[in-house]
């Protein structure tokens, strides 16, 4: 558990743990959640996931997100110091059921995930005309 | 009417988080076994998070930075203290309506303080996947060496 932002004084005390030794728990990544008249855009940081590491999942009504991070590691590495301790990020929400959940679109560049959730065409909010009588 | 996106989480599990980052607060992130944090140590959940690991050869500096330009940031090594500085400026769409907000947005620095042994003529960075790796090099002298028994 304990990390020391110092490196070499971590050396000398020998009190570095092995970075891949630790209890899995899943980092709930930061996210930014906004909407528009389309829909709901997503954007969450997900530094270390590559695409063949990023699961989405609409079931029922709600939206899983779960990511697996990579770096390279090499077996001879001992870690000094850890901001980041788990290499799972997972978060979920509830959707409501004007979402298009079978119309999500998710593109994911430079370790940032950005997820658009449609609204279903028939229930996108209409301008409704007043009309003079 | 979306209530739902605020978060589906148990109720249960912000408290665990807090608990998690008091206890971070108190002995984790910056700090060593006696409680004594570094003088240039930030507190737990700055941007972005730094993990620095070692091998015999070199020094591993993970910088989880994503969304970032490689060509925009600042890396540079004086002494022993390997800074890293930059901006990531997230637009804002003025027509939607936000919920969250907890991506970070701004300008950023960072100071590691690395080992005596570390190399300031042998370093090298790449950005892959939002992750900024920087490698420093060890010298000869601090590897260790296999010393034979005649």
């Amino acid at each position: 558990m304990a990390t020391q932002q110092d490196v070499s004084q971590s050396q000398k005390s020998g009190a570095a743990h092995p970075v891949t030794q630790r209890a899995e728990s899943a980092i709930r990544p930061p996210v930014d959640v906004f909407e528009t008249a389309d829909g709901i855009n997503l954007i969450a940081d997900m530094p270390g996931v590559s695409k063949e590491h990023l699961e989405l999942q609409a079931e029922g009504n709600t939206l899983t997100i779960e990511g697996k991070l990579q770096f390279d590691m090499s077996e001879q590495m001992e870690a000094l110091y850890a901001d980041v301790r788990s290499t799972l990020y997972r978060c979920s929400f509830v959707l409501s059921s004007e979402l298009d959940t079978s119309h999500i679109e998710a593109i994911l560049k430079d370790g940032v995930l950005t997820v658009r959730i449609p609204k279903r065409a028939e229930l996108r909010p209409r301008r409704i005309e007043v009309q003079s009588a | 009417m979306f209530e739902g996106l605020w978060g589906y989480e148990h109720p249960l599990s912000s408290q665990f988080r807090r608990l998690e980052e008091e206890f971070d607060a108190l002995f984790g992130a910056g700090t060593s076994l006696t409680g004594t944090r570094n003088i240039r140590s930030l507190p737990a959940g700055t941007f972005p998070a730094v993990n620095v690991a070692s091998t015999p050869q070199a020094i591993m500096v993970y910088v989880f930075a994503p969304g970032l330009d490689a060509k925009s940031l600042d890396i540079s090594i004086q002494q022993n203290l390997l800074s890293i500085a930059g901006a990531r400026e997230i637009p804002r769409d003025e027509n939607a309506t936000y919920y969250r907000q907890e991506r970070f947005s701004g300008e950023f620095r960072r100071t590691i303080s690395l080992p005596d042994d570390a190399d300031q003529a042998r370093v090298e960075a790449k950005y892959v996947n939002g992750i900024l790796t920087i490698t420093v090099g060890r010298r000869e002298s601090a590897k260790p060496r296999q010393i034979e028994v005649r």
